[in-house]
Order: C-alpha cells, then structure tokens, then sequence
C-alpha cells in the first residue's frame, strides 16, 4: 500500500457531497413513469397473450420509447437545475412499515441515475427496434418484447431506487428478465441450462447482497442511499470493510467479474439483441453502478477497493485471454464484455479518481458493445444463425453496413482515437497507473489483447477468403436492423468525445460520486503513445494471423496450452464443478442415501413394525368376549403360578 | 372370633381331625359325584334346558352338603331360593329365549377350546395345590358349639347379620331394589310408534316373504293327523310351515307318511287309487314302495 | 371328613364353571357356568366356616346368594334385551367390544 500512495498525487479536495435531496416537483414527479410505462407494457404483453401477438412488439417498442424521450426531458430539466440540486428524491409510497423498520418505495435521481436511465432507455430502444427484425420469424416475439421491457423496468428500478432494498427488487427483476430472455428458446436444452446457471451463479451474488444489505440495517438501521452516506463514516471500520466486500461480490455476481463469471459466456444462449441489451451494455454493468453508487462505503476501506481493483484487474485479463480463444462470435463477444467490465471495476476500486470514468466508460462500452453485439447479430442472420467465425469470411462486400457499423465498434473498443472507447479506456488505464500501478499495467495488456481479440473476429467475419457452408446465402439485414447499429455506430464514433467535452461528464457526475484529479507516475502523453503502441501490436498481430494467413474451417487441435485454457474459458466452469458443484454433489447423494435409508429407514421401519406389531396384537382385540374371558383366566393362572413359585420355590 | 378361642383348647385337645363320621362321608361321595357329574352335564349338553337341568342337580347336591356341614339355613335356601326361584327364572328365560338357541358343536374361535383347557387344568392344578398345602392335616372344628352359642344355625346366622354384618345386609337390600329396577328398566319396551292400524297390518302382511293367508294346518293328507306331520302340499312336497315351530327346531318333526305321499303322487297323476295296489304290498310293502320310488327317478323329500 | 375332601371338590366345581364360560357360546348357559363358579365358592365358605367354628363363612355364603340372585335378575334382563334386538342369545354374536 505505501507504494502505492506514493504513486498518488490526487488533488486534494474533500469528500464528494452527495448534496441534499431534493423532493420532486415539475418536471421530476415523471420520474416514476419512467418505470411504470415499460412495466405496464410488460404486464400488458404477458396478460393479453396471444392477442396482442400482432402488435406486442409496437407496444413495447413504443414504450421503451417513452421511457427514453422521458428520459431526455428529465435531463433537460435537470441541467437546468443548480449543481447542487441535481438529487431529486420522488416518494412514492411507504413499502413495508414493522417496528423501527420502514422502507419506502422511493426513487432517487441525480445524474448517476439519469446517466444509466439515458443508456438504459435509449439504447434499449435502439435494441426494440432491431429486435423487430431480428425477431420477425419467432412465433414469440411479443413475449419476447415483453421480457425486454420488463427488463427495461426492473433495470430502471435499479437505478433510480433511493435505496439498497428497492435496488434488490430492480436487481432481482434484472436478474429474472435475465432468465427468461437467456432461456428465451426454453425447448432448446442448452438454453434452459443456460438460464440456470445465470440464474444460481447470480444467486451467490445475491447472497452478497442480502448481506449487505443486513449489515447496513444492521449497524446504521438505515439503508437508503442518503442514509447510509451519512452514516457510514460512524460505523467500524471491520463492518465497513465486510460491508465493501459483501456489495463487491454482488457486483461479481451480476457483472460476470472473477470469480462468478462463469455465467456469461452460457448467458449467449439467449437471442442477440438479448445479449447486446442485457449481457453488454446494461444488465452486466449493474455491479459496477452498484459500486460507485456505494462510493462512500469504498472510500473508507481500503482492503475492499483492493479487492475490487484485484477482481477487476484478474477479469480483464481473464476476459481478453478467453476472448482470444473462441471461434463463436458472440462468446468472443462476452469475453470480451467480461474484460471491458473488468476495466470498470478496476476503476471502481480506484476511489474518487476512478468513479467517473468507470461510469464513463461503462456509457461509451454500452455504445459500441451494443453496436457491436447487433452486428454479429446480423452477420448471424445472414448466416443462418451459424456463430461460428470460421464458417465467415470476407463478408465486407456482402454485407457492407454491418461491416462498417461493426468496424466502427471495433475502433472504438479496441482504443483508436477519436472513438468512444479510445477516451474512456485511457482514462482508465491512466488512473490506474496513478493509483494502483500493477493494475495499470494490466490494464495496459488488456487493451493489446483486446486489439488482437478484436481484430481476430474483424478479421475471421468480414475479411480473409470466404470459408461459408455450402447452402448460406450471406445477405445484408433490414433496415429496420441496420438503423439501430447506425445510430450505435454514431455513439461509438462520438459517444466519447460528446460525453467528454460536451457532456462534461466529470463534473456531471462529481456531485454524486465525487472526482479527483489523478496524475500517473509516468507523462500522460507517454502513457497514451505506449497505449497506442500496445494496441497496434496487438492489432497488427491479431491481422497478419487471421487476415492475411489462411483460417482453417476447423478449429486446430494441435494448440498450446494456453490456447485449450483459453478455449475452456480458463477452466472457470471446470474449477466451479471441482470445487462446488462435484462435493455439493456428493454432499446430497450422501444426504439422499441418508435420507432415504437411515431416516426413511429408521422412520418406515418404525412404522412397519409398529403397523407388524398391531396386526399381530389386533388378533388379541378379537372383539369376542370369550377371547377375553379366557385371557383373564389365563392371566390369573400365571399369576398364580408365578405366586406360587415366588412362594414355596 | 371369639367362638375360635373357646373352641381352641378343644382343637389343643382333641386327636387330628373328629370322630370320623360315616354317615357324612357316604353323603359326600354320593353328593360329590353327582354334583361334579352334574357340572360336567351343564357345560357338555348341547341344549340349555339340559344344562338347566344339570346344574339344579348340582345345586341340589351342593344344598345336601351344605346341610351335612352344619349349615341348615344355607341348604334351605339354596333350595328354596337356587334351584327354587333362580333355575326358575332360567328356565323362564330360556322359554323366552328360545328353545332352539343350542350350541352348535363346533368353535369358532380357534384355539379356544384348546387353551381353555389348558386354563381348566392349571387353574385347577393351582387351587388344588392351594388347598392340598394349606389344608394338609387341618381338622374341622365343626360348628356344635357355635351353633349352640345364638340356639339354633338360623339364630346364629340372624344374630350375626344383624349385628356385625348389618351393613352389608342393608347394602344388600339396595342391591336388590336396584337389581329388581334394573331389570324392569331393560326390559322394558317403550312403545315408540304408533300401534299398527288394521290397513297397515293387512299391507304388510302382503309385503313379499311374508305369509298372508293362515299357514297350513298339518297333516291335512296325512294319514297321521298328528301336529308333528307336515302336511302335504298338492304336488306331493311337504309343508314345512305347518309344523309348529317349537317342534321344527327341536327336530321333532315327522317324517311325512311315506304312504300319504304316494297317495298324494297318485292324485297329482290323476289316478285312482286301486285296492289292488296296496292289497299287494301287504304288511312290508313300504320298502317296495320306496324302491319303487327310487327306480322312478324320483327324489326322496324328506 | 376333613376340609380337603371338601374343597376339592369346590375346586373341581369352579374349574368346571370356567371351562364353561370359555367354552360355552349361549349366554344363559355361560350364566348357568358363573352359578355355578359362584355355588362352589359358597362351599369353600361353608366348608371354612366349619373349618373355623364360626358362622361368618356361612353369612358370607349367604351374601354370595343374595348377590348372585341379582346378578342373575340383571344378566337375564340384559340377555333377554340383546335378544330381542338381535335374535340371538350368543355371546359371540353380539360382539359390540370390537369396533
């Protein structure tokens, strides 16, 4: 730790100031509508069933639509607010009153929130819309858009809670759309297995939750936001730091980070707009919201954001390294969100110096991840949702706009400047050199990785010699489709920039979660020129490999070692089956056995003997009263045998 | 308990056991065995009034033994009050009853007879050892004096119920009072519905399984117009009906002259009955007859 | 005579009238049986009456009739009672003791 704070030269300015709450009016008393007109949708959807087929998909379209234009005129009204008045409390009702304790359900909005509701909302219509088309052909496509704006409703929950119980609920209801939209195509066996697992691994983090949750009410007897910030800075610091740490493995378990990422590469299952909505841009980022909402808690234990910052780093190398290996567009996809995730987190766990530009690059990877999700979406539609890259290839001609909206995502993720990811990613990789070095470094293998992960599967879809099955026709999406990934297009290429210099988003978002200036060790534009140079590296390598050399069809069995770890996603599952999943196992076959022979056995033996023993006895209660005569008589003849013996013998 | 202290001296005295007496002894064994043989008599007979019977002889006995030990009063009323009122009341009750509730001979418990005996015999085996251990060598008394003490046994026996033992005997009179209400009460029939108009009683005696006209009389083709003979129905069966009941379930009922059935056949075949026929079976003819029957195919009724 | 001759003779009686209450199935006859137990008690008491010089045992003898005099009032009533309700002077047939 002295290393690193030494490395530090963060400006001195106090905490952030979380503000006062303002109570809603104008304007803001809309914020609750913001949830309510996707979950109406919702319910409107699944209650109406079939009826609403030919239209379901315009409803819910159309509602993730209000929710977004609603979600622009509340930041309008909020930046014409003062600074300092920008958290906007709405109460809405008193959700559970017992005793000393109360929650209410009340929703909170400051620019942290009103960030993620623009991201939530917008890109999620984006994602309607392309859903349209991408779902055209499925006989449930209104259940379909129902889950999504279910989705869209609990997220914004999420977000917009006042406190961490109502964030349950909104986390909670993410994590069931989660489940239903990944076993979206319940009939197909991998997919129902899929939704499972999401499902129990997201459990463990929910326990985490749970936890923490407990602990707050607990020790302060309060858990909204406000409430908390307060006061925290009372509590132990022990507490504090199992506080952190209880919030962190939530964080883990939602945002797929080490150790509980073992989910997200499964979670592909579900169909793509799914993946990019849910499993790219919003869903997966609620751990690291949830850990710059908690700022206040991370600020005061330090062991917690060391934890944070280890889990992130280890994730955005697991990520890439996994990314590296697979042939499937999408789960390349995941690892890579996995690994971009990873670089939030790391920023996360760097304090108020790293608050923002996790929330910063979380807003520009929600743009291009989902951007670039679309687009293997629609190079799959063109291939008959074949997901293998080894079965693409020189697509470019055939399918010019996905190309070019991918490509654009691609630039922006792998760090090309002016792209979105390319400001927001520096950021990252600059702080983390400031605050915690090693990270840094890390960070800074990442992003050439992620250049050559990302120039593989630029490579292997859209460029090199075509290596199609014989009876795909590659064709360019609709219209419908392909407006969506040029509107992401346009938020990778500008997305950056906008947020940056127009936005202001540091000073957008210092209020909330507070910001501190943080100078690395080493010249920044030193950092930025070694950045680039790692990520050329990376992307030149990544090109001459797959580019320019032929991609067999089949994947090569003949690799190294550290091509089948990466290819097993480096061994998360098989280390979830050793070490939970075959004792856990073991543990009930024992317990069944147990159950079923020692207790089932002791109890059904009990039973049979007793029921042995009165069928038996029942020949006694003959009813016949000679029967009993003679027993008395008998009785007094032994009696008076065993009398006699006791006396003369 | 004072008599024994009187007596106590003469008992010091006296040799083992008084004068043999033999006149008693003789009265025992004859009384003995007939009370014995008279148990015996009551559990073997299959029919109550036997077992009726049987067990006033053993009471009887009991009675004569109670009289040769001293005890006139208790013999009286054994007599008078057992075999006298109680049989009595047995016996009424068995009319009531039925004289056909015998027992059949075979148990339906199973086991029962079997560990019943084994009982009889331990239980027996016990109270004699008892009495062979407790009683080897104890002499009587005898109750002369006793008796003497009040007068006569009845005056002893008076004086003593009437002092030491008044409670008891006033105990007893409630016992009986209730014992006597008792009974009326269960006996007692509340009629519950109203009696039967004379249409009710003609309906149900049309209701299927009854008889609705007079049984018939017995023996009305019968030779024999005895009330035992059955009478015969127009083709040739007999009527089981116009036996008494009594008669039926005791078994006494006749065998329907062999005789009057054929003449019944005959009349069934519209076929006079000739003198040749039964001039030529002669005295013994009735086995020809009903071998005769036999070769014809037809069934012997009984 | 002495008083073994006496109460074996009682002690056979009894026995007898147990066997018979086992064995016996009609209720008047079973009746008849516990007379007859009761009537070689009687004997025994007479017999100690004698034994003791005293007339106690008879006076007890006496009660034991009285006694079994009602006990044949009620038991009769009561047999005749099941009778009429179940035309049926068994005691197997009547056995309401079984559910």
């Amino acid at each position: 730790m002295a290393v690193i704070t030494t490395a530090l030269s963060i400006a001195t300015e106090g905490a952030p100031n979380p503000g006062e709450v303002v109570a809603a009016s104008g304007t803001f008393t809309l914020t609750a509508l913001l949830i309510a007109i996707p979950l109406a949708s919702a319910a409107l959807l699944l209650l109406l069933g079939r009826r609403a087929d030919r239209w379901g998909h315009l409803l819910g379209t159309l509602a993730a639509a209000a929710s977004a234009v609603l979600g622009v005129v509340l930041l309008v009204a909020m930046m014409g607010q003062p600074e300092d008045a920008r958290t906007i409390g709405q109460s809405l009702w008193t959700w559970i009153d017992v005793g000393s304790f109360t929650a209410d359900v009340a929703l909170q909005l400051d620019p942290l929130s009103i960030s993620f509701v623009l991201l939530i909302t917008i890109v999620g219509t984006l994602i309607h819309v392309y859903s349209i088309g991408y779902m055209a052909h499925d006989p449930d496509r209104r259940r379909f858009f129902a889950y999504l704006n279910l989705f869209i409703a609990a997220m914004l929950l999420l977000v917009l809670a006042d406190n961490y119980l109502l964030l349950y609920v909104g986390w909670e209801g993410v994590g069931l759309a989660s489940y239903l939209l990944i076993g979206f195509w319940y009939r197909k066996p991998s997919a129902a297995t899929a939704a499972k697992k999401a499902f129990v691994v997201n459990r463990v983090g929910d326990v985490g939750l749970s936890l923490a949750i407990m602990i707050m009410f607990a020790t302060m007897g309060t858990f909204t936001f406000s409430g908390v910030n307060e006061a925290i800075g009372s509590v132990d610091p022990d507490t504090t730091t199992w506080l952190g740490l209880a919030l962190l493995l939530a964080a883990c378990g939602k945002s797929a980070q080490f150790p509980l990422q073992s989910w997200l590469l499964d979670a592909m299952e579900g169909p793509t707009p799914v993946s990019a909505l849910i499993h790219a841009a919003t869903m997966v980022t609620a751990g690291v919201y949830l850990i710059v909402r908690s700022n206040a808690i991370f600020d005061l234990t330090e062991t917690a954001q060391l934890a944070v910052v280890v889990v992130g780093t280890i994730t955005l190398l697991m990520g890439a390294i996994i990314g590296t290996a697979k042939d499937d567009i999408k789960k390349g996809l995941a690892g890579s969100t996995m690994s971009q995730i990873g670089y939030m987190v790391l920023a996360a766990g760097l304090g108020p110096a790293g608050y923002v530009f996790a929330i910063f690059h979380l807003l520009t990877h929600g743009m291009f991840k989902a951007g670039l999700f679309l687009g293997a979406g629609s190079v799959m539609h063109g291939m008959n949702d074949d997901v293998n890259m080894r079965h693409y290839g020189a697509l470019r001609a055939v399918m010019t706009i996905t190309w070019a909206t991918f490509g654009l995502g691609f630039l922006a993720i792998i760090g090309i400047p002016p792209f979105a990811g390319f400001w927001s990613k520096d950021e990252i990789i600059k702080v983390a050199f400031a605050v915690h070095p090693v990270a840094g470094v890390a960070a800074l293998l990442g992003a050439g990785v992620t250049a050559f992960y990302m120039t593989r599967m630029m490579a292997m879809t859209f460029h090199g010699k075509a290596r199609w099955e014989p009876d795909v026709h590659p064709h360019e999406s609709p219209a419908v489709m392909t407006v969506p990934m040029m509107v992401l297009a346009l938020g990778s290429v500008f997305g950056g920039l906008v947020l940056l210099f127009v936005g202001n988003i540091e000073e957008w978002l210092a209020p909330v979660v507070g910001f501190e200036k943080a100078e690395p060790g080493i010249p920044v534009p030193l950092l930025i020129g070694l950045t680039m140079a790692v990520v050329v590296v990376g992307a030149v390598i990544g090109w001459r490999q797959y580019a320019m050399r032929e991609v067999p069809r089949m994947a090569p069995t003949q690799v190294s070692w550290a091509t089948r770890a990466a290819r097993a996603d480096l061994y998360g599952d098989a280390v979830n089956e050793a070490v939970f999943m075959r004792p856990g196992q073991y543990l009930t076959r024992t317990l069944v056995w147990t159950d079923n022979k020692v207790i089932d056995g002791a109890v059904n033996g009990t039973a049979a003997g007793i029921g042995g023993l009165s069928a038996r006895s029942r020949r006694w209660q003959s009813g016949y009263v000679r029967s009993y005569a003679l027993s008395m008589l008998l009785g007094a003849v032994v009696i008076g045998a065993v009398l006699a013996l006791v006396r003369f013998a | 308990m004072s008599a024994l202290a009187t007596l106590a001296p003469v008992v010091a005295a006296g040799p083992i056991g008084v004068e043999p007496n033999t006149g008693e002894t003789v009265t025992f064994w004859i009384c003995a065995t007939l009370a014995v043989l008279g148990g015996l008599g009551m559990v073997l007979s299959r029919k109550a009034v036997h077992s009726a019977l049987f067990i006033a002889l053993t009471m009887i006995n009991l009675a004569v033994l109670y009289v040769a030990q001293d005890a006139l009063f208790l013999g009286m009323v054994q007599v008078i009050v057992y075999t006298g009122a109680v049989m009595m009341l047995f016996v009424f009750v068995l009319m009531v009853v039925g004289v056909d509730a015998s027992d059949s001979l075979v148990e339906t418990l199973r086991g029962q007879r079997l560990l019943a005996g084994i009982a009889f015999v331990g239980f027996l085996g016990l109270l004699l050892a008892g009495v062979a251990n407790a009683f080897d060598g104890i002499p009587f008394v005898g109750l002369t004096e006793a008796n003497a003490a009040q007068g006569t046994n009845v005056q002893g026996i008076g004086a003593l119920i009437f002092t030491r033992y008044l409670l008891a005997f006033e105990v007893t009179s409630a016992l009986l009072i209730t014992a006597a209400v008792g009974a009326m009460v269960l006996t007692h029939r509340e009629r519950i519905r109203p009696r039967k108009s004379q249409a009710e009683l003609s309906t149900e005696r049309f209701t299927p399984g009854r008889h609705p006209v007079n049984k018939p009389s017995p023996g009305v083709y019968a030779r024999n117009n005895a009330v035992s003979m059955p009478a015969l129905l127009p083709d040739g069966s007999t009527a089981e009906e116009s036996v008494p009941g009594p008669l039926r379930v005791r078994g006494d009922a006749g065998q329907a002259d062999l005789l009057a059935l054929e003449e019944a056949e005959h009349l069934a075949h519209h076929e006079a009955i000739t003198v040749e026929d039964t001039a030529g079976a002669g005295p013994g003819g009735r086995a020809d007859r009903s071998a005769d029957r036999d070769a014809a195919g037809e069934e012997v009724r009984p | 005579m002495n008083p073994t001759n006496y109460l074996v003779l009682s002690a056979i009686l009894f026995s007898i009238g147990a066997a018979g209450v086992l064995v016996r199935r009609n209720a008047i006859v079973v009746f008849m049986c516990v007379e007859l137990m009761l009537n070689a008690s009687n004997l025994a008491f007479v017999t100690f009456a004698r034994t003791n010089g005293t007339l106690d045992g008879q006076v007890v003898a006496f009660f034991v009739m009285v006694v079994a005099a009602a006990e044949v009032v009620v038991g009769l009533a009561i047999i005749v009672t099941i009778f009429r309700t179940r035309n049926s002077a068994s005691v197997d047939e009547p056995n309401l003791l079984r559910l």
